[in-house]
């Protein structure tokens, strides 16, 4: 599973980091940082991430 | 179950869609939509696409999974026949095993049977373009009715644009009734900042012109030229297709903790259209017309639907936001239930702040300015129903909050 977040479109809204926080993480600066290539046992979380994403920057492929 | 029904096809009745097909629905998939548009994203509306950073498909919601489903668009929804399970789009006859009611809102229009052109409501897509093309005529003039998080970010949009713009508003101060005085005060002084001419304590007594608007007349007996109104009072529920059916609609679909529709079996309700009591905020049921909620409770109803009882109840902490005049405003939980409220981070001058409320004594609700780092440890706050207590109080109380607690 590969995930990659359009990080021109991020605005740091945080719904990634509740939906899938072992995947997603917004440091100090507001800035995202994520595993690209998370484990298949959080797909279900990354989906989840993908669809609370309220500027839809999150797309993940497999 | 063999067939469902959704009901709506904006961003809950996609998002529920595609929860049922990530959930193992393997069934019919009926998507019942009343505009032609397949679904978009409400929030860029009032930003992006009126100043032009955005354009339409920008606003389009992409799919993230395939649903495989018939569209019904253009079709309004009615004759829902509970014990028959059964309702019709348009004049199609659609049987269902499972029914999700995701029919979102509608705007408040102005109470007049009669108005001139040039006053319009503001929701949809179709509502965007029309005022898109408006502000780039330009118009002399435009009053945008109502200070809440819609006219705020339509004003800004005007700024923006450079267009002049009056936003009337009947309280003391934007928002004064949901985030409390103070941050009211900061927004009403955002607003002058950038160039809006806002009018508080007033409401408008009557549009002015035949045909087109030509003035704005408010209470206090100012009398604004204005050649473009747009009104921005709230919405209601789109629950009118439910009349008679038995379902309970006053204030949105009554559902009990679960998003199932009270007196219905299989039928449950996602998204603006939903009232349902949050175990958080004393178990009275709430109303939530933001993104996060719909996509929230799109899934719990996708989940709930699929085990016929039980399930989970749906919980989360409500959030929202705001993007007006270059800042973002985020909120965690219901500010709007608080009895007691403080400036707990930063300072209003700074225009980085974090300010929390109360409800007897419980931390329910924050409100962060330019701190979108610090809202996700007061949302876990309020999960735990911490005390109030437990927030800091910002450091030297400023002039406003002298004033504040003054009031």
């Amino acid at each position: 599973m590969k995930v990659r977040v359009d990080l021109a479109r991020c605005e740091a809204h945080g719904e990634c980091t509740y939906a899938a926080p072992e995947v997603f993480e917004l440091d100090d600066d507001d800035q995202l940082h994520y595993d690209p290539t998370p484990p298949e046992h959080l797909r279900a979380k990354v989906e989840q991430a993908v669809r609370a994403c309220p500027v839809q920057a999150i797309t993940m492929s497999d | 179950m063999r067939r469902i029904v959704v009901v709506g096809a904006s961003l809950a009745g996609l998002r529920a869609a595609e929860a049922l097909r990530s959930e193992g629905f393997e069934g019919e998939l009926h998507m019942v939509g009343t505009e032609t548009y397949p679904p978009y994203s409400r929030p860029p509306l009032s930003k992006g696409l009126l100043t032009g950073t955005q354009q339409v498909e920008d606003c389009l919601l992409h799919p993230t999974t395939d649903i495989d489903a018939r569209w019904w668009l253009g079709r309004s929804a009615h004759a829902l026949d509970l014990e028959r399970r059964t309702m019709r789009a348009g004049e199609r006859r659609l049987d269902y095993d499972g029914l999700v009611i995701a029919s979102g809102a509608r705007p408040r229009a102005w109470p007049e049977a009669v108005l001139p052109d040039g006053v319009v409501t503001f929701r949809d897509l179709d509502d965007a373009l029309l005022l898109r093309d408006a502000l780039r005529r330009p118009p002399r003039h435009v009053v945008v009715v109502g200070a809440g998080f819609l006219g705020g970010e339509i004003a800004s949009s005007c700024a923006v644009l450079g267009v002049p713009v009056t936003l009337v508003e009947l309280e003391q101060a934007p928002l004064a009734n949901r985030l409390g005085h103070e941050v009211a005060t900061f927004l009403a002084r955002l607003h002058r900042e950038h160039g809006v001419d806002l009018q508080t304590g007033v409401t408008v007594d009557r549009f002015v012109g035949d045909p087109a608007l030509r003035r704005v007349e408010l209470s206090d007996g100012t009398s604004l030229e204005a050649d473009l109104a747009i009104v921005a009072l709230g919405v209601h529920p789109n629950v009118e297709w439910l009349a008679g059916s038995g379902l309970r609609v006053r204030g949105g679909v009554l559902c009990d903790a679960y998003l199932r529709c009270v007196g219905a079996r299989d039928v449950l309700a996602a998204g603006d259209v939903a009232r349902w009591p949050h175990p958080l905020f004393g178990g009275e049921t709430l109303s939530i017309g933001h993104w996060t909620n719909a996509v929230g409770q799109a899934r719990t109803a996708a989940q709930n639907l699929l085990c016929g009882t039980g399930g989970q109840p749906f919980v989360t902490v409500p959030s929202f936001w705001s993007d007006l005049h270059g800042i973002k405003l985020r909120s965690v939980g219901l500010p709007a239930l608080a009895d007691e409220h403080h400036l707990a981070e930063g300072s209003f001058e700074a225009g980085r702040f974090v300010y929390a409320y109360g409800r007897r004594g419980t931390l329910i609700g924050a409100v962060g300015v330019g701190m979108n780092r610090r809202l996700p440890i007061y949302r876990r706050l309020i999960e735990q129903r911490q005390s109030i207590g437990t927030v800091p109080q910002a450091a030297a109380p400023g002039p406003q909050q002298v004033e504040a607690t003054a009031r």
